[in-house]
């Protein structure tokens, strides 16, 4: 067993362009679950209209800035057509409807009727070119042993991880201030806020298209990492991570997520190099594993410490009804 | 009746199934005054708090507030226009301060637009003026020195006391309390009794519901008392209290009335 | 397994998706006419599926050829639409209209061979009011197994609040015991009975080992929401890790010769399937309505506050809940796993739909989730007379918003009281 194989991995993992981009989606959950208290089980949704719309525009002949602005736009439009029907009801009703419309979207873009602009379960690659083009890092490989990337790489993480520091800086002046107060307040008793005077539908929306568009970011960042969009990469699961990420890092904390987005791919791939050194264990069992844990984990973080790593206890529990 | 009601209720009907829980022709709340609104378990006074606040839509009926048609109006549009409701059981907001629960309240805050609240400069000075609001609000209650205490962390007459100051934060005409005096004892009751005298000699309107009726004889101007979903009687606290009706509404059901 | 894999490389590190080229997989069809010669047959669709949902579609074209390219290595299935056939003609053997274990390999241009001969049948072959009586009685098959899967969903919100996503867990549970057992030799009908014990007995330990106590530790319905996805996801990777990842049969009626009935051609399992769950369903139904246990349940839901101080074991109720629509859940994934193949993760295919049934009969009652159940089911399958069938699923979407928008409560819900 090489205890490298183990930990440079991880270590690259933790501060790679998934763990930047499941920080994003989980600003977003944050906004949503974290402060307003929307249930939104349909983040991978926002991921993938971002992705696409980013694909799509490129690939009909756009410019990969004008795609990007396509990406946020179809955010927008999804949590106006996901929160108008929904917002005023239960919130139980969110939750089933985000779910299904995301694995909606995921099957209309393996459709052969959509393949015109989708290409189907193939999907659509190389289109982020304009981004490469204009990386300014001299080529050569940058970093520490074998935590190392080309330059390539590093643009993107640099790009992905600049990203994540402007939605946590727009999310902490959000939250700070009395546009924030009122979110909270929808989280601890819309009935309250309402007999205050707070419109609450229209915050509620607000809220979901904003944390949507933070999710969209999430897509298209990831879609321009791997220069690939592909119906399979939007499974539930991909929202039920960046939860387990939520959860990890502490809900309503600014930088819980960035946080928990380390933690949680540093884990996942510790877990995965030990499984494959320590354990000679193949492919297929160790996703299943991986996956399973993250399951796990997922629940005992909400029964044991749904403040996260950084959360108090008793703000969490405080009063829980 | 009075000259200048502030509310006029006509035709509100409002069925649960087939069980008709508010059923009321005709109700006027007179400006300035302390209007009980007394009735047996049951008899449909949260439901019509419930209705006139906007929490829940009639069968049918309409209602007036300041003279202009609410009936269609939002519970939060509502609030704004100053008719403004507490809760039987108190909705504190548990995970927010004292404080907090305070400024939320204030009316038409700039930094509540999703643009402005970007530019602290905006909204500081408006915030600065809504802290000091607070503060003297809080001293008023005896809740100064929680300030900065969880909501959720309070005991249930100190949340009766908050949740009071914050509908104060909004500034209503028409302060409407669902039970205020229920599940606090008796000390504090005295304290909220004259907090909500005090309110009346300031100049505001309120309505409030209790269903134990000496509670309400000192302090009220108006007694309003309704039974299965309809008003029984109306008058003033002596005339109520020696109404057949009302006697026979609270000494048929006395035995399950609690205290 | 190594599509999984690709899968979950995909998802996990956001890797790019490796493209193996050139993989496809097609064939010639043709039917040998009197003199002995080949005639190839134009216009037939055929549809190539992975786990469930379709990857492609074609047409044979005038020589009769056609061919779908695949995004990579994998078992597919792939089926000819006998009714697109011309008439008088048909397959030679009618139960291989559907291949379903097609390896191909990276890169491999795959062949598959659907021999043609006679029609077997009538000469309306193809007549549409006859795919449309078969949509209807697939709907219906459907639409029973989602409502009895969804019962135990709809009745757990009613009288805990809880939105319980791991319910597809328990469906996956039944059918996956009931396939155990059947491989064992029993008969499905004997296995079905285990299958249905061993999801009453998940259901069992879900409530006893972490719900209940969690509610009695106050928890939000919101955290319990984010508890039991985890719990959904912790479970069927386990069903993963230990049932393997490829679709399995039951031993019992995996190949079957369709008869006729009126304009309906249907498999007689799937006769039996539809007489089972609405005779199940029927039995529930009578049972909530006529029992002292079913009135409870009822009046729980209804008002959990009321029933306790009538004098209700509320607790009780609750396990007797958990139990039944676990085990209910169960029968469902047998039932599934019947029409289609077992697999690890076939009851989250189906929570959508489940979850359209209950939103749409009204959350929290029974009779709404069977009614809900039927009426998405139906909608689903008939709608791919029109629609491709991947549109099945946007059909029950689209019902399930356009009744939240016009009856916010669902069909047989009623209008909550508010404050």
């Amino acid at each position: 067993m090489d205890l490298g194989n183990i930990v440079f991995p991880a270590i690259r993992a933790a501060i790679g362009v998934p763990a930047a981009a499941y920080a994003l989606a989980a600003l977003g959950l944050n906004v949503h679950f974290g402060y307003t208290g929307l249930s939104n089980f349909g983040q991978v949704g926002f991921m993938l209209v971002g992705a696409y719309g980013t694909a799509i525009t490129v690939d009909n002949g756009g410019p990969l800035w004008l795609g990007v602005l396509v990406g946020i736009g179809a955010a927008v439009i999804l949590g106006l057509l996901l929160g108008l029907p929904t917002l005023r009801l239960r919130a139980d009703y969110l939750a089933i409807v985000t779910i299904a419309t995301a694995e909606i979207l995921r099957l209309l873009t393996r459709t052969q009727r959509l393949s015109g602009l989708t290409k189907g379960v193939f999907g659509i690659q190389r289109f982020a070119n304009d981004f490469y083009r204009i990386n300014p890092i001299p080529d050569g490989r940058y970093g520490i042993g074998q935590v190392s990337f080309s330059a390539r790489n590093l643009w993107v993480i640099l790009v992905g991880w600049g990203l994540v520091a402007l939605v946590s800086l727009l999310t902490f002046l959000l939250v700070r201030s009395p546009w924030g107060r009122v979110l909270k307040s929808i989280r601890e008793d819309e009935d309250a806020a309402r007999s205050l005077g707070k419109s609450v539908f229209t915050y509620k929306l607000q809220s979901l298209v904003l944390g949507g568009v933070f999710g969209a970011l999430a897509g298209i960042l990831l879609a321009i990492d791997t220069q690939s969009v592909n119906p399979d990469t939007y499974l539930a699961v991909v929202t039920f991570f960046a939860y387990t990420v939520l959860v990890l890092g502490g809900p309503a904390k600014v930088l819980g997520p960035v946080l928990g987005s380390v933690v949680f791919w540093l884990l996942l791939q510790l877990t995965d190099g030990i499984l494959r050194e320590g354990f000679n264990m193949s492919g297929g069992d160790v996703g299943a594993i991986r996956f399973a844990l993250v399951g796990l984990g997922l629940m005992l973080l909400m029964i044991f410490r749904p403040q996260g790593i950084i959360g108090t206890r008793e703000g969490a529990v405080l009063d829980d009804r | 009746m009075t000259a200048d009601p502030i509310l006029v209720v006509d035709g509100l009907r409002r069925t649960f199934g087939g069980l008709v829980a508010v059923d009321v022709e005709h109700l006027e709340v007179p400006r300035g005054a302390i209007t009980a609104l007394i009735g047996p378990n049951g008899a449909g006074k949260t439901t019509f708090f419930n209705l006139v606040t906007g929490f829940d839509r009639p069968d049918a009926g309409t209602w007036r507030f300041n003279g202009r048609d609410v009936s269609h109006t939002s519970a939060p549009k509502l609030a704004r226009l100053g008719m403004v409701r507490t809760f039987q059981l108190t909705k504190v907001l548990p995970r927010m301060t004292v404080l907090e629960n305070m400024l939320l309240a204030a009316s038409n805050q700039r930094g509540e637009r999703f643009l402005a609240a970007l530019v602290p400069s905006v909204w500081r000075p408006e915030e600065a003026a809504n802290l000091e609001r607070a503060r003297e609000l809080l001293a008023r209650f005896g809740l100064d020195a929680k300030r900065d205490d969880w909501a959720g962390s309070m005991s249930g007459g100190q949340r009766k006391l908050l949740e009071m100051a914050r509908a104060l934060m909004v500034e209503p005409t028409l302060l409407m309390l669902d039970e205020p005096m229920a599940g606090v004892n008796p000390a504090l009751t005295e304290s909220l009794l004259g907090h909500v005298t005090a309110l009346r000699d300031e100049g505001r309107t309120i309505l409030f519901v209790e269903h134990d009726m000496d509670v309400v004889m000192s302090i009220s101007d108006r007694v309003v008392c309704m039974a299965q979903g309809r008003v029984i009687a109306q008058g003033t606290p002596d005339q109520v209290a020696n109404d057949d009706a009302v006697i026979e509404a609270y000494l048929g059901r006395s035995h399950e009335a609690p205290a | 397994m190594l599509g999984l894999t690709v899968l979950l490389v995909a998802v996990l590190g956001g890797v790019a998706h490796a493209q193996e080229s050139g993989t496809s997989v097609g064939g010639t069809i043709f039917r040998v006419d009197d003199a002995g010669d080949r005639q190839p047959v134009a216009g037939v669709q055929l549809t190539v599926r992975q786990g469930g949902t379709d990857v492609g579609r074609a047409e044979t074209s005038e020589d009769g050829t056609w061919r779908v390219e695949l995004p990579g290595a994998g078992t597919y299935q792939v089926e000819l639409d006998t009714k697109s056939l011309p008439a008088g003609v048909g397959l030679r053997d009618p139960d291989r209209a559907r291949l379903d274990n097609v390896e191909v390999l990276g890169g491999q241009q795959k062949n598959v061979l659907f021999p043609l001969g006679k029609a077997a049948s009538k000469a309306t072959l193809g007549d549409r009011f006859d795919r449309f009586a078969d949509l209807t009685a697939n709907g219906l098959k459907v639409g029973a197994i989602v409502a009895l899967a969804a019962v135990g969903l709809s009745l757990i919100f009613g009288i805990t609040g809880l939105v319980n996503f791991a319910h597809s867990e328990l469906v996956t549970f039944g059918a996956l015991v009931a396939w155990e057992f059947n491989s064992l030799g029993l008969p499905l009908l004997v296995a079905a009975l285990f299958g249905m014990a061993g999801g009453a007995l998940l259901g069992f330990a879900l409530e006893r080992g972490l719900f209940g106590p969690l509610r009695r530790r106050r928890m939000s319905t919101t955290a319990l929401m984010v508890v039991s996805i985890g719990l959904s996801q912790l479970l069927r990777n386990l069903y993963l890790l230990f049932f393997g990842g490829s679709p399995r049969r039951f031993e019992d009626y995996a190949i079957q010769q369709s008869v006729q009935i009126g304009p309906i051609t249907i498999l007689p399992k799937d006769i039996v399937i539809i007489v089972i769950s609405l005779s199940v369903l029927l039995a529930v139904g009578w049972l909530l309505k006529s029992t002292r246990t079913g009135t409870a349940m009822r009046a729980v839901a209804d008002n959990r506050d009321l029933a306790e101080s009538s004098g209700i074991d509320v607790q009780r109720i609750i396990l007797i809940t958990w139990v039944s629509g676990a085990a209910l859940a169960g029968l469902g994934g047998i039932l599934y796993g019947t029409t289609q193949t077992v697999s690890f993760d076939m009851g989250f295919t189906i929570l959508l739909a489940m979850f359209a049934a209950v939103v749409l009969g009204g959350l929290g009652s029974a009779y709404g989730a069977m009614v809900g159940g039927l009426v998405i089911g139906m909608a689903g399958e008939i709608s791919t007379y029109w629609l491709e069938t991947e549109f099945k699923y946007v059909t029950a979407l689209g019902v399930l918003i356009v009744v939240l928008l016009v009856r916010p409560q669902g069909i047989l819900g009623i209008r909550e009281r508010v404050g």
